[in-house]
């Protein structure tokens, strides 16, 4: 529209009501009494933050020594949207009745799955929301699929009997999934399976995977996985993967 | 009370007798059973405690050296009351010469019968004066402090440092917080041992051990008496060593367990004559001690659909109601668990969430009912999820539920910062404050869709139960009845520490808990 500034791809900074104005809101807790000077803290540290004219609108003493804000502040950063790269998980979005003819015309046989949430984590939400017949938010589950064999361990399995079970049913790809992120206890434990996987000589034999709210591809590249799924994938994303890669590695691609 | 709902009591009635029948036929089984937790647990009241050269627990010792000699069957009582016998010694120090080799506990020589009896039900009487007291001391601040209003707001703390935890405990309750529960690190429900002293290092939670009991319920009074009113404090009383831990939490004085089998049959793979048995045990400490436990039913929806499987809660509750009755627990100590799980976008889900919760109220009038907040569809969008947990909190007022574990806008985020329990007890106090008693102001349409959705919800759970009855409760968890999870009788972990009973076998806190105090 005539008359509107459009945005400078190169230097996008927060739009709150007008472009670049570089709004901000946050709100955090600082160990400190309640009372003038912890708002002036605040401030202070919003400003050390890259906050321009850095406002408290709301404070509150949480505890005896502990103070809660709000606060606005005008950002003076800017990020170049043109440059940025971000790895993704590279495959066609299809839907269930689309995978499953795509395996049986392309693979002509079951792909075999095996899934769990391994090492102490005791959540079954992640892996259950992929793997469980009935899905999540309206997406099946692999369970649900024609052409996956499936067996969902459930939670706490170990990186062993994980491995085990996978040599058991021959298994094409691998699902690990990991919500408990406090310590950094799940890097150990994705770690541990690929060094595990190496040693029995089973890494390159299947499709690793691991997914969790705290989870990104590029994580998941990084600790020697073939993809990672995060916070609004669903069972089709990594359904239409598992096929798809099945295919470029069977040569067929 | 009327039905707000137009429930039928005819239905009500044969569904409690069909959970009544199916907790029979599951009693049979426990009353031929023990464990080797519920034997520690024996231990651990008889006054055995502490750990030996390689931390391991000495109830542990002790019975593991029962077992190894072949005298499980016959119960510790038996053992620790016949080395008194020969030894004169106290449990504590027979533990010790155990552990050190110096007396093999299954060889001494037996001695008479009314000798031994004497020398256990002497021990076993003081702790069970101990446990009195410590309800007692809960009685005299309830009386003297008071406590907060119904629905208590249970919030966690988890930082793994039971010294961080008394932190953000004492900062909760200052902000309103009723119940405090110390979140348990991750796989401690796995452990066959119940680790000792006080602990710095947890994942996802902070180990439950006795010390650490002590040193938060010391906090607790602490910050109890400067607010004025009673914060109680809840820990997870499940898993592998679930009456160990009862016998710990009655005498630290903690006031809510977590305490549900079928959970952890469902939920950690644990054997289900393994728990049964030992859940059996540790309701019947709960019971003594006055401490509210809490059942499991809430975690079916994060599995299964919270619409579509609704009855399975309530036919979950109905059989935990009796299984806690079996126990001696009282109905006002029955904290029988629901939630607020179904999914957001339902249209109308508010009126069937209400329509529930207001059932699970008229049909367990007087149990303390606990409310678990949305979960599964937390997103990370902490503005909706903010909003999620009021609509929560408004259910929960209005149908005078008795537990509220408050929601946190953070869900599926981390676990909760100080300002997640400072803005979530807010929003339940605003709410709870500015909604007091709107249940007693608003009635329901007859035959609309609250009242339909009740009776749909009762119709499906009595018919099941009647399913249940015929299978039995070990067939039902073989098919996935539950959560949609299916377990074998066999399968899962803890089996190996099932022995049946001799006839010999006694257990003299069974006699002089079940059924409140004497």
């Amino acid at each position: 529209m005539e008359g509107i500034q459009k945005a400078d791809l190169m230097k996008i900074k927060p739009y709150g009501d007008t472009l670049n104005d570089g709004m901000v809101q946050m709100s955090f807790t600082l160990p400190v009494p309640y009372g003038d000077e912890a708002s002036e803290a605040a401030k202070q540290l919003a400003s050390k933050m890259g906050f321009e004219n850095p406002q408290v609108v709301y404070y509150k003493e949480l505890a005896k020594g502990f103070t809660f804000f709000t606060c606005y502040g005008t950002c003076v950063h800017t990020v170049d949207y043109t440059s940025i790269h971000v790895p993704k998980v590279e495959s066609t979005a299809m839907d269930m009745h689309e995978t499953d003819e795509f395996i049986k015309s392309r693979i002509g046989r079951k792909i075999v799955i095996v899934g769990a949430s391994t090492g102490t984590d005791a959540h079954t939400v992640g892996i259950d929301a992929i793997m469980n017949m009935k899905g999540y938010a309206g997406h099946y589950g692999l369970e649900r699929y024609e052409m996956f064999e499936t067996l969902n361990m459930g939670s706490q399995v170990l990186n062993e009997d994980f491995i085990a079970k996978a040599i058991e049913m021959k298994a094409d790809a691998l699902l690990v999934s990991q919500t408990v992120t406090q310590k950094d206890v799940h890097i150990k434990n994705l770690t541990e399976l690929v060094e595990m996987l190496e040693a029995e000589g089973l890494r390159s034999k299947v499709i690793l995977i691991c997914g969790g709210p705290r989870l990104s591809h590029e994580l998941a590249k990084e600790l020697g996985y073939d993809a990672g799924f995060s916070m609004n994938s669903y069972a089709d994303d990594v359904a239409s993967y598992i096929a798809q890669e099945m295919v470029v590695r069977l040569g067929k691609g | 009370m009327e039905s707000k709902l137009n429930l039928n009591p005819r239905l009500i009635d044969s569904a409690r007798t069909a959970a009544g029948n199916i907790a029979d036929d599951v009693q049979n089984f426990i009353d031929k059973n023990t464990t080797v937790t519920v034997e520690r647990t024996v231990a651990r009241l008889m006054g055995v405690d502490g750990v030996d050269e390689i931390e391991k627990p000495l109830p542990n010792v002790l019975i593991d050296a029962i077992k190894e000699g072949g005298g499980l069957a016959k119960g510790a009582a038996f053992w620790i009351g016949n080395a008194m016998v020969n030894t004169g010694k106290t449990p504590q120090e027979i533990a010790e010469k155990v552990s050190s080799g110096e007396i093999e506990i299954t060889k001494l020589k037996i001695a008479d019968e009314n000798k031994i009896m004497e020398a256990v039900y002497d021990t076993a009487n003081q702790m069970v004066e101990r446990i009195k007291n410590s309800r007692a001391k809960r009685n005299e601040y309830l009386n003297t402090l008071g406590n907060g209003r119904k629905p208590y707001l249970y919030v966690i703390v988890a930082t793994g440092n039971i010294y961080e935890d008394v932190l953000q405990a004492q900062a909760a309750a200052k902000q309103g917080a009723d119940v405090i529960a110390v979140i348990r690190t991750t796989a401690q429900s796995l452990l066959d041992y119940v680790p000792y002293g006080p602990t710095t290092e947890g994942f996802g939670g902070t180990y439950a051990t006795q010390e650490n009991f002590r040193i938060m319920r010391k906090a607790l009074d602490e910050v109890g008496e400067e607010e004025g009113r009673y914060i109680r404090l809840c820990n997870y009383c499940s898993g592998l060593c679930m009456p160990e831990i009862a016998a710990m939490g009655a005498i630290e004085r903690l006031d809510v367990m977590l305490n549900d089998a079928l959970y952890g049959i469902l939920f950690r793979d644990i054997n289900m004559q393994r728990t049964l048995v030992d859940q059996y045990f540790s309701r019947i400490i709960n019971g003594f001690a006055g401490i509210i436990i809490n059942t499991g039913e809430d975690n079916y929806l994060t599995t299964a659909d919270a619409y579509e499987e609704a009855h399975t809660v309530l036919a979950s509750q109905f059989i935990n109601e009796q299984f806690a009755l079996k126990a001696g627990l009282p109905e006002e100590q029955m904290g029988l668990g629901h939630a607020f799980e179904m999914n957001p976008m339902l249209e109308n889900g508010f009126l069937y969430e209400l329509a529930q919760a207001q059932m699970a109220r008229e049909i367990f009038p007087k149990a303390t009912l606990k409310y678990m907040p949305p979960t599964k569809f937390m997103t990370g969008n902490i503005f909706r999820g903010h909003l999620q947990d009021a609509m929560f909190n408004l259910i929960s007022i209005w149908t005078h539920q008795g537990i509220q574990l408050l929601g946190m806008p953070t869900e599926a985020i981390h676990t909760p910062h100080l300002q997640d329990r400072m803005l979530s007890i807010e929003n339940a106090q605003y709410i709870f404050n500015n909604a007091r008693d709107i249940g007693n102001e608003v009635e329901y349409k007859k035959d609309g869709i609250i009242q339909k959705r009740a009776q749909e919800v009762l119709a499906k759970a009595e018919e099941l139960l009647k399913d249940i009855e015929k299978e039995g409760m070990f067939d039902t968890i073989q098919k996935g009845k539950f959560g949609g999870v299916k377990r074998s009788f066999t399968g899962g972990k803890g089996l190996e520490g099932v022995v049946e009973k001799d006839e010999k076998y006694f257990n003299p806190f069974i006699d002089l808990m079940l059924g409140g105090a004497k």
